[in-house]
């Protein structure tokens, strides 16, 4: 077994229409055995950024450690907050310093940007950044979720209809992975606020 | 063949493990203690490789006392969870620890928690968690009875379940176990489940 598929996971970005919403899977697992059903992947940089960690979890971990550090660093220093384009290139610098023994995670970054605009972004364990305008996905389900994802999305999605879109993607992508899956996690961020909500889908 | 596992109650956490040291098919001895004493309100119970997991946990030990000493107050079970994954995370690229572990403690403010750490520093905190071959069916016993806010009696029962299951299921199950508790009066043993009694050495 990959050191990938070591813990599980399934995440999903998607743009709307001035907004973007970010979801994952909530199973945390030992190869095959389930350790925990409410693992958290997405976490908030600042109000319009997120990022969510794919791959082994302790990189994960680690990781966003190090990215919370820099950032409030840069908070500091230049009294604002990081723009997501930012944000994924220094995402992309920190992974590609460990080029020779990586970091085991795929993150997924999506924020709202200048004006508003929503920005997503995925990358590979050694920080290759790949810009998308509609969706991004990663982890063990990443297959299936990009099928599931380009039925799914419609461009310009009102934050209602695009939870829905998610978390539809979502549930049928990890129904389909036995690493991942046991709930869902959906953030959908608007410039005015963040919806947080749970999913309870196949508990298996 | 080592069996770690624990659980969180009403106002208490219990933590259990095997008392076997085995080295390839030789018993060393069955009253072996690996549920090691953080401070007065903290347990930590290790599973792994028996030199690392002497070490890293009296290692830890110390520093969490050294801790004490210098700032006057003692960490919080969460802080002293977070030092632990910390110390494993920063050996995991050099010399990593094969250890795993189960940390439970209690606090006046947050009460009885319980974390599990992984030997690759995962860390995520449960209400019921286990190690080793014997977590196949201590989690199982788990999943099944247990609810949050157990009392002391409908706890040890459980903890009585796993172990029957364990010794009746496992090939090599360990003849012996140690049951240790913290509360808000402090952490402590509770009892020994023993099938198989040490001749006791005579003294010269």
């Amino acid at each position: 077994m990959s050191i990938f598929e070591y813990n599980g996971s399934a995440v999903v970005a998607m743009v709307g229409k001035n907004c973007f919403a970010i979801a994952s899977d909530r199973r945390l697992g030992v190869q095959l055995q389930t350790i925990a059903t409410d693992f958290q992947r997405i976490f908030k940089i600042h109000d319009k950024l997120f990022i969510a960690l794919s791959g082994l979890a302790t990189d994960a971990q680690t990781l966003y450690q190090r990215l919370v550090f820099r950032h409030k660093l840069y908070q500091l220093r230049e009294e604002r907050d990081m723009k997501p384009e930012t944000f994924a290139s220094l995402v992309s610098a920190l992974l590609y310093e460990k080029r020779f023994g990586p970091y085991f995670c795929q993150p997924v970054i999506a924020g709202l940007g200048d004006g508003d605009k929503p920005f997503i972004c995925t990358m590979d364990c050694l920080g290759a950044k790949e810009l998308a305008k509609d969706f991004v996905v990663s982890g063990t389900a990443s297959e299936s979720l990009y099928g599931a994802c380009e039925a799914m999305f419609k461009p310009d999605m009102e934050p209602e209809e695009l939870f829905e879109t998610i978390s539809q993607a979502l549930q049928s992508s990890v129904d389909r992975d036995c690493l991942s899956g046991w709930g869902g996690h959906v953030y959908v961020v608007t410039p005015t606020e963040v919806t947080e909500r749970i999913l309870k889908g196949r508990m298996d | 063949m080592e069996c770690v596992f624990g659980l969180v109650g009403n106002g208490f956490a219990i933590v259990v493990a095997d008392s076997s040291a085995v080295h390839s098919i030789l018993v060393h001895k069955s009253n072996e203690d690996k549920i090691m004493l953080l401070d007065s309100h903290k347990l930590i119970a290790a599973s792994g490789e028996p030199g690392d997991r002497v070490q890293f946990t009296e290692y830890i030990q110390k520093n969490v006392a050294l801790y004490q000493f210098r700032n006057g107050i003692p960490l919080t079970t969460a802080a002293a969870a977070n030092f632990t994954r910390g110390e494993l995370a920063t050996a995991l690229r050099k010399n990593p620890y094969t250890v795993n572990i189960l940390l439970a403690g209690y606090d006046k403010e947050a009460g009885p928690e319980l974390y599990y750490i992984d030997y690759i520093a995962t860390l995520h905190k449960l209400e019921k968690g286990a190690f080793g071959y014997g977590s196949y069916f201590s989690l199982s016993m788990m999943d099944r009875h247990y609810h949050s806010g157990m009392s002391l009696e409908e706890a040890i029962g459980l903890v009585d379940k796993c172990i029957m299951e364990i010794r009746s299921r496992l090939v090599v199950a360990p003849p012996n176990f140690v049951i240790k508790i913290v509360d808000k009066d402090g952490a402590r043993e509770y009892a020994w489940r023993e099938s198989v009694k040490d001749t006791p050495v005579p003294s010269a």
